[in-house]
């Protein structure tokens, strides 16, 4: 087994930053599933306002999705930019 | 050590330099993006003057047929979507942006089935967007609200509040930004790795994966955009609306 550098350490390390970076994908993901699940029982109380309902719980699914894209954001710059190990 | 050579390295998602040049000793690149953004533009450029001369070309009194119906129903529904967020009164100001940003970012989104690396996939494209937006916001802030409406929006709850008041307004254009540019890189980064990966057995079925990351994402994304933009230009207007 060679000794492992201290550029070597340092790129495991990034990758195993970008793992718990994209744990933040747990939020978003709870949060879109409670706004389609109350859009389904709002277009089952009122099915004519089915397309208003869409297109609202779109918007906010995507204000949502925000929070888990930075996460995103981070494990991709940890795994491909790699701006710690330079 | 080089023997173990990761199984990512010739993943390739990355902007890529094709030309240098120098403006006052600074180095400059012409990228990918810059190529991907004038493809798309001249896609849309021709797009524009065909249906400019078919719709010269089409009678008033005649039933419209082909792309010019198909135009007619895209505007229509432009419209519909633009006066049901900001009311009757202020979408004329407004139809004109809403569809020039949303016919960009949709093909610049689905550019992707074209081959090329998607333009929004680059900071410095979805950046410039949201600065157009942040301005936009203000401007009509300043026109409606006037000074006296601008500072008593920034001291809402209390005085005290305003700084945090600016820093959220300064967010906007970053969250608006970092939401188009994140969700494009991804769908982006998931394909050069399937494609690199699994390189072998990607014969057929990334197909429905475009199918996703591209069309459904991308005009997911479009939608949305256009909508933050125009919900936040509604509420810079006021209660006047």
């Amino acid at each position: 087994m060679n000794q492992v550098t201290g550029v070597e350490l340092i790129k495991a390390c990034s990758a195993i930053g970008a793992g718990l970076a994209v744990i933040a994908g747990i939020g978003p993901g709870v949060g879109q599933g409670i706004a389609a699940g109350f859009a389904a029982s709002a277009v089952g109380r009122n099915p004519g306002a089915q397309g208003a309902i869409r297109s609202t719980m779109l918007l906010g699914q995507a204000v949502a999705e925000t929070t888990g894209l930075y996460g995103l954001l981070v494990a991709i710059l940890l795994m491909f930019v790699q701006p710690l190990a330079r | 050590m080089g023997s173990y050579t990761l199984a990512a390295t010739n993943v390739d998602f990355m902007i890529h330099g094709l030309f240098q040049y120098e403006v006052f000793g600074q180095k400059l690149w012409i990228t990918t993006t810059h190529v991907s953004v004038l493809i798309v533009m001249l896609i849309l450029l021709i797009f524009g003057l065909v249906v400019k001369i078919k719709v010269s070309k089409v009678r008033p009194e005649d039933n419209p047929t082909g792309l010019v119906s198909a135009c007619e129903i895209l505007v229509e529904k432009l419209d519909d979507m633009v006066i049901s967020s900001m009311g009757e009164k202020h979408y004329r100001k407004f139809v004109n942006y809403i569809g020039t940003i949303f016919a960009f970012i949709l093909l610049s989104n689905i550019s992707g089935l074209l081959g090329l690396r998607p333009p929004t996939a680059d900071y410095g494209v979805t950046f410039p967007l949201a600065i157009i937006t942040f301005c936009l916001i203000h401007f009509n802030q300043f026109k409606y609200q006037k000074v006296k409406g601008v500072i008593a929006g920034l001291c809402d709850p209390w005085p005290i509040w305003a700084p945090i008041n600016i820093i959220s307004d300064f967010a906007v254009p970053v969250s608006l930004s970092l939401r188009l540019f994140a969700n494009v890189l991804s769908g982006t980064a998931i394909m050069a790795l399937i494609y690199a990966l699994l390189s072998k057995f990607a014969i057929i079925w990334p197909a429905a994966l475009h199918f996703y990351f591209d069309l459904f994402s991308g005009a997911i994304q479009t939608y949305v955009f256009c909508m933050l933009t125009m919900t936040y230009i509604t509420s810079a207007i006021g209660e006047e609306n």
